[in-house]
């Protein structure tokens, strides 16, 4: 056959996409299982990390199995559980959902026999996702501890989310003044949080980056508010 | 196959490998694929993962192709080489995916852009189209292989400086400069954040650039 020919050039280009595409779809098909359990155990160690246990990818599962284990449960707005499984709620699509939305909550107790209430967040950075795990000691009003990830903020501006120095001055803060009013946790110019026991300091030059973390804690929180009251 | 009586590893093969090391280096001579350079070499893992699989990718491509080259229709052979280079891409970065979660995180989108590697289309379309399969797997893997040593020797200097680090697979991350050096410490070290930032790659490729000239005086445009 002419090698320079259409009829040639047609039936080769078919040919060689038909084999590749089934190459792909092999491959694809035979790793999925792994790569899925792969994001399970990364979402365990983001879990843990939000009340201070640290875990790898080789004892995250069991160390998750001993401290939450089945205590995740899902909440409504009111305050209720509602069936459904925690761990598998998709928190991007349950955002876009409104009042009817799923509240995802783990209990973790921890080895001093505390429990301690965590709360996963989801919102949007400056360049797309950001999300964290936010954990309450047992009074549902001081923060225990939390922590952030983002897709792809900038590098040593709004990526800091996921430093400590931005997650440790969360730990102590509260959710509710005194009268019990939902306040949530503000992300203010840094430095001007001194004393404010509802509010933390943003990041200089990551300040889309620090409204969004801001706004998606009052965004997730406020859900909650009928849970922790009852 | 005329020439089989060529030795396997005979001098002008070998030569295929050692090469692209030095003298005819991708990215310090012939100064191609520089931006992975720049972004996957702050930590020494991630280097080593990109240096392992765009030495994966450029192997195999430069075999696929050479195989195929006297069948490949020339008005289609910039998109046969693209569709053999793109699924290789995807393969390596679906067992990254399943085998090096943590690390192939760190990578993110660096991996599919090796697809747009220009010294991955620039092997294909000089060497693997015109010559036989086993000189051309020799010409992948020196190619490969003088890309990651510059990737590793980047990433070297930029973690050690930049972290005190030295992070290895298997191995996890290791302290190289004592805790007690520190400032916070009490000691009188502090590490250079400017080398974690991308401007210090470039710098540090045109340092061993200025060291390699200075050693091989043929490399010295006149």
């Amino acid at each position: 056959m002419d090698r320079q020919g259409n009829t040639y050039t047609f039936l080769y280009a078919s040919v060689m996409v038909i084999v590749v595409a089934a190459l792909l779809a092999f491959v694809s098909e035979s790793l999925k299982d792994q790569q899925n359990k792969n994001v399970e155990v990364a979402k365990k160690i983001d879990i843990l990390k939000s009340v201070n246990i640290a875990s790898s990818a080789s004892d995250a599962e069991a160390l998750y199995e001993k401290h939450i284990g089945a205590n995740a449960f899902v909440v409504n707005l009111k305050g209720d559980k509602v069936d459904g499984d925690a761990f598998t709620v998709d928190m991007a699509k349950e955002l876009k959902k409104g009042a009817d939305r799923a509240y995802p909550m783990y209990i973790c107790k921890l080895d001093d026999g505390t429990s301690k209430y965590i709360i996963p967040v989801r919102g949007k950075g400056l360049w797309g996702p950001i999300w964290g795990y936010v954990s309450l000691n047992e009074d549902k009003n001081t923060v225990f501890g939390a922590t952030f990830g983002h897709k792809g903020e900038t590098p040593g501006l709004g990526a800091e989310i996921e430093k400590e120095p931005f997650q440790t001055p969360f730990v102590g803060k509260q959710i509710f003044d005194e009268s019990g009013n939902f306040t949530s946790i503000k992300v203010v110019k840094a430095g001007l949080s001194k004393g404010d026991i509802h509010a933390v300091d943003g990041i200089s030059g990551g300040t889309i980056t620090s409204q969004g973390v801001r706004a998606m804690l009052e965004d997730c929180l406020k859900g909650y508010e009928n849970y922790l009251k009852n | 196959m005329s020439s089989e009586k060529e030795p396997l590893f005979s001098a002008k093969n070998l030569k295929l490998i050692t090469t692209p090391l030095g003298a005819q280096n991708p990215i310090t001579i012939q100064v191609l694929g520089i931006c992975s350079a720049l972004a996957v070499t702050a930590k020494l893992e991630p280097a080593i993962v990109m240096g392992i699989s765009v030495t994966f990718v450029t192997v195999f491509s430069n075999l696929v192709i050479s195989l195929l080259r006297n069948t490949i229709p020339s008005r289609i052979r910039i998109i046969v080489q693209l569709v053999v280079v793109a699924a290789l891409v995807i393969i390596v970065d679906q067992v990254l995916k399943a085998f090096a979660y943590e690390v192939s995180k760190q990578l993110s989108v660096f991996v599919g852009l090796i697809i747009t590697n220009c010294i991955i289309m620039g092997r294909l379309e000089a060497f693997a189209l015109g010559n036989k399969p086993w000189p051309s797997v020799l010409d992948g893997v020196g190619n490969g292989a003088g890309y990651g040593l510059i990737l590793i020797i980047v990433a070297f200097f930029r973690e050690l400086f930049g972290s005190g680090t030295l992070t290895l697979p298997g191995l996890g991350t290791l302290q190289i400069v004592p805790e007690s050096w520190y400032i916070a410490n009490g000691g009188f070290y502090s590490n250079n954040g400017f080398m974690i930032l991308p401007p210090m790659a470039l710098i540090v490729v045109g340092i061993y650039i200025w060291v390699q000239r200075s050693r091989n005086k043929d490399l010295i445009e006149s």
